[in-house]
């Protein structure tokens, strides 16, 4: 299928422009679903994944939709947008979806078309995978590619962890989902924190400030009260703030709201990893993350140092856990003792909790292993 | 052949994972503005930090948010990211699309963008990244005129998401991508206007398996569930069995509430005692399926750290129908009852949660018209330090 040309493009420019119209909404999601969806829409009986990167629904009609899951780095060009669209259109009447891990599923109803659509796919060069027991696509931000307060970046770091679980990605040979998620910073546009293994970008030194801009951009009462431990104070002389940098928790918050405090520090900016959270319900209750690594420094291009530590991880887990134990559930049956012990992980002050739920993570009671 | 510029970057071209660097530099052939991205990043890695500057005001006619401003720390020796705004597209119901309306986003995007996006971004819009201030305007002509409109950004109702619900999901309780539309289209002013104490989200997933985190990210979280018995289908059960499933280990010792007995023939049942975990028919979807009286538990509160910590959403209203037929009214009443008094008691930057912790949840009750029950609650309290109403005492 040929572009729209420019001068096609500068028509619909202009149209748009005369009907000056907003708030439209999205596009009606009803027009964009494959007949077979629209015949079955509520009507799914149950599901299988014979293979990584294949999913059967299976509906009371007895219709079956096939649907293939192929890898994605997010961050993609127009032009990979154009090469998946070809699929669809070849394989699937023109329609696919992605999914809320950035995936790209082609939505097929003639089974006979899927082992050709999955041998184009990997001659081509996309990754198939990505269901049931695997390492799923790193929910991730937009680190230094895109983001005035990230302490690592993002896409570089996803990219070279999930270089190194690769097979992970394309198997389901795990005890039960991996889900990994990539926070740049505090701020997490990810909401990275309810994740098996979570990596977050931290800094670790109170900004600086810069009292000349300060005067001139930000309003002095909302910097101070953008501070959650109230080290921010007013500085009458500069008609500027102070930082009290004991108080200082390093959240970045002040920085959000008045430009002219700098938080980045490349020397000690850098990477933490925590463990054994989840979103879903099942078994168990959604869980939040929990502080294993501290800190490494960033190292790029490939940080191996965190490649490392997620790798070991997840072998570690994969060695020991249950069938069907995710992450924290393995955890929290041999205590978080015994997990800093098998990880061969150093346990250190930072560990330990000093914020609005500390005493709840307080050990009060004599029941404890060695 | 000449030496790289970007020998960092260009190590991140190996590796089996597809590599976010080729995209750039497939767009960097032909888009000087992609060609600086990749300078100014391969210049990020060396030095170990970004070079962006704060985000700064740009806008789009009628609206107070959609776009963001973003400029490089650096613009005379990278003049192409000098200005790199982002522009939000509100993504259709289920990230469904046909080839035809992906071609448009991207043949309007190559002539007045960077050719680069997100696919998708964290609230659930497509992400344009990088374009310049004057092709704003133009950009979002070209794409209403096509059908699309822009997302959130802003102290204000962020797009709202779902998963793919009904459309290709068994486990579904409620119509998510209906809802989903229905709320973004009828919200279209909170969307697009930003008037509020901070951000707003909601996240729709059609059962407890919650595969778009909204118990964790959205400040209201629509969960599908239902309240009668499990349908289970013993013949199926003891297919799965005799195929080989260790239903004992599996299914039954991992049931959270013991809720299940095998008994080497048939699956029982104590409906009374099942939290509606999805554990059962995670593993056996061919033979355990969810009720039939389906609706939402709706949570409130899901947040990430900043600033009092991060939050999960509370049960608010353990179950809730979603009646398409009567326009989802009674979500939107209670939304709208959570948005008022939020909108009046927060502090700036206060997501709704932090309102809630911050000013007791008997004041939020009270606000949208709720009776508590001991299901919004893990345990009662233990601290005496007990708040009375007036109309308590004698």
């Amino acid at each position: 299928m040929s572009a729209l040309t420019e001068a096609q493009i500068d028509e619909i420019t202009k149209k748009g422009e005369q009907k000056s119209i907003t708030d439209i909404g999205p596009p009606f999601y009803g027009d964009m679903l494959p007949q077979i969806i629209k015949d079955n829409y509520g009507k799914w009986k149950y599901h299988e994944i014979p293979k990584s990167g294949l999913l059967v629904h299976t509906s009371e009609t007895g219709d079956k939709l096939y649907t293939v899951r192929v890898g994605s780095p997010r961050l993609v060009s127009i032009n990979f947008i154009r090469e998946i669209c070809d699929f669809a259109d070849k394989y699937c009447d023109g329609h696919l979806r992605f999914t809320s891990r950035y995936n790209v599923e082609l939505l097929l109803s003639d089974k006979d078309k899927v082992e050709p659509l999955i041998a184009e796919l990997k001659e081509k060069g996309f990754v198939v995978g990505g269901t049931g027991n695997c390492v799923a696509n790193i929910v991730h931000t937009q680190g230094w590619v895109h983001c005035h307060s990230a302490a690592t970046d993002a896409s570089g770091v996803v990219k070279v962890v999930m270089d190194e679980l690769f097979e992970y990605f394309t198997s389901m040979k795990l005890p039960a989902k991996m889900k990994i998620a990539l926070a740049c910073c505090l701020n997490m546009c990810g909401a990275v924190h309810c994740s098996d293994i979570a990596i977050l970008g931290i800094h670790r030194v109170a900004p600086t400030v810069d009292h000349e801009a300060v005067k001139n951009t930000c309003e002095l009462p909302a910097v101070i009260a953008s501070c959650p431990t109230a080290a921010i104070r007013p500085n009458p002389k500069l008609k500027s703030v102070t930082i009290k940098e004991e108080r200082c928790m390093y959240c970045g918050n002040c920085f959000t709201v008045c430009p002219a405090i700098h938080i980045v520090n490349p020397e000690n900016d850098g990477i933490s990893i925590w463990v054994g959270g989840k979103v879903s319900n099942a078994r168990s209750t959604p869980a939040f993350s929990h502080l294993a690594i501290p800190f490494i420094p960033n190292n790029p291009p490939r940080w191996p140092e965190v490649v490392d530590a997620v790798k070991k991880l997840v072998e570690l887990w994969k060695d020991n856990a249950k069938k069907g134990e995710r992450m924290g559930e393995w955890i929290d049956r041999i205590g978080w003792e015994r997990f800093f012990k098998v990880a061969e992980l150093p346990f250190t002050d930072k560990h330990i909790d000093d914020f609005t739920f500390a005493y709840t993570t307080f050990r009060a009671t004599t029941q404890f292993k060695w | 052949m000449s030496e790289s510029k970007t020998p960092l970057l260009d190590d991140l071209e190996k590796g089996q994972w597809p590599s976010f660097v080729t995209e750039i530099k497939k767009m960097a052939e032909t888009k000087p503005m992609a060609q600086d991205l990749l300078s100014l990043l391969e210049l990020s890695y060396k030095d170990k930090r970004g070079y962006w500057k704060h985000g700064g005001l740009v806008g789009i006619m009628g609206y107070g948010g959609g776009v963001i401003g973003r400029y490089t720390e650096k613009p005379e020796e990278f003049p192409g990211v000098r200005e790199f705004h982002t522009m939000r597209l509100n993504q259709p119901s289920g990230w469904f699309y046909t080839t035809k309306a992906l071609r448009t986003v991207c043949d309007i995007w190559e002539v007045k963008g960077s050719g680069l996006t997100n696919m998708h971004g964290a609230t659930g819009d497509i992400i344009l990244l990088g374009t310049t201030t004057d092709q704003l305007q133009p950009l979002f002509n070209a794409y209403s005129n096509e059908g699309f409109d822009l997302g959130g950004s802003g102290s204000n109702l962020r797009t709202p998401s779902c998963c793919c619900g009904m459309a290709r999901c068994e486990y579904a309780c409620i119509d998510t991508m209906d809802l989903c539309h229905n709320l973004t289209n009828h919200y279209q002013d909170e969307l697009h206007r930003p008037m509020w104490p901070y951000k707003s989200k909601i996240k729709i997933s059609g059962c407890p398996n919650d595969c778009v985190g909204a118990i964790a990210r959205s400040d209201f979280a629509i969960l599908g569930t239902w309240r009668d018995d499990l349908r289970i289908d013993q013949a199926a059960v003891r297919e799965y069995v005799e195929k080989g499933l260790d239903i004992q280990e599996i299914v039954i010792d991992r049931c959270p509430t013991s809720a299940l007995n095998w008994d080497g023939n048939e699956l029982q049942f104590k409906s009374e005692e099942c939290v509606r975990c999805m554990h059962c028919i995670n593993t056996m979807s061919k033979a355990i399926r969810t009720g039939v009286d389906k609706g939402a538990t709706i949570l409130v509160g899901g947040k990430a750290p900043i600033l009092q910590s991060a939050f999960l959403g509370w049960v608010i209203v353990p179950f809730m129908k979603m009646e398409k037929e009567n326009d989802y009214q009674e979500f939107k009443d209670f939304v709208e009852k959570a948005w008022e008094w939020w909108d009046e008691e927060a502090k700036v930057r206060e997501r709704i949660g932090e309102t809630i912790c911050r000013l007791g949840m008997r004041n939020f009750l009270r606000a949208v018209e709720l009776e508590p029950i001991p299901q919004m609650i893990f345990k009662p309290r233990t601290n005496p330090y007990v708040f009375w109403w007036p109309e308590d005492l004698n």
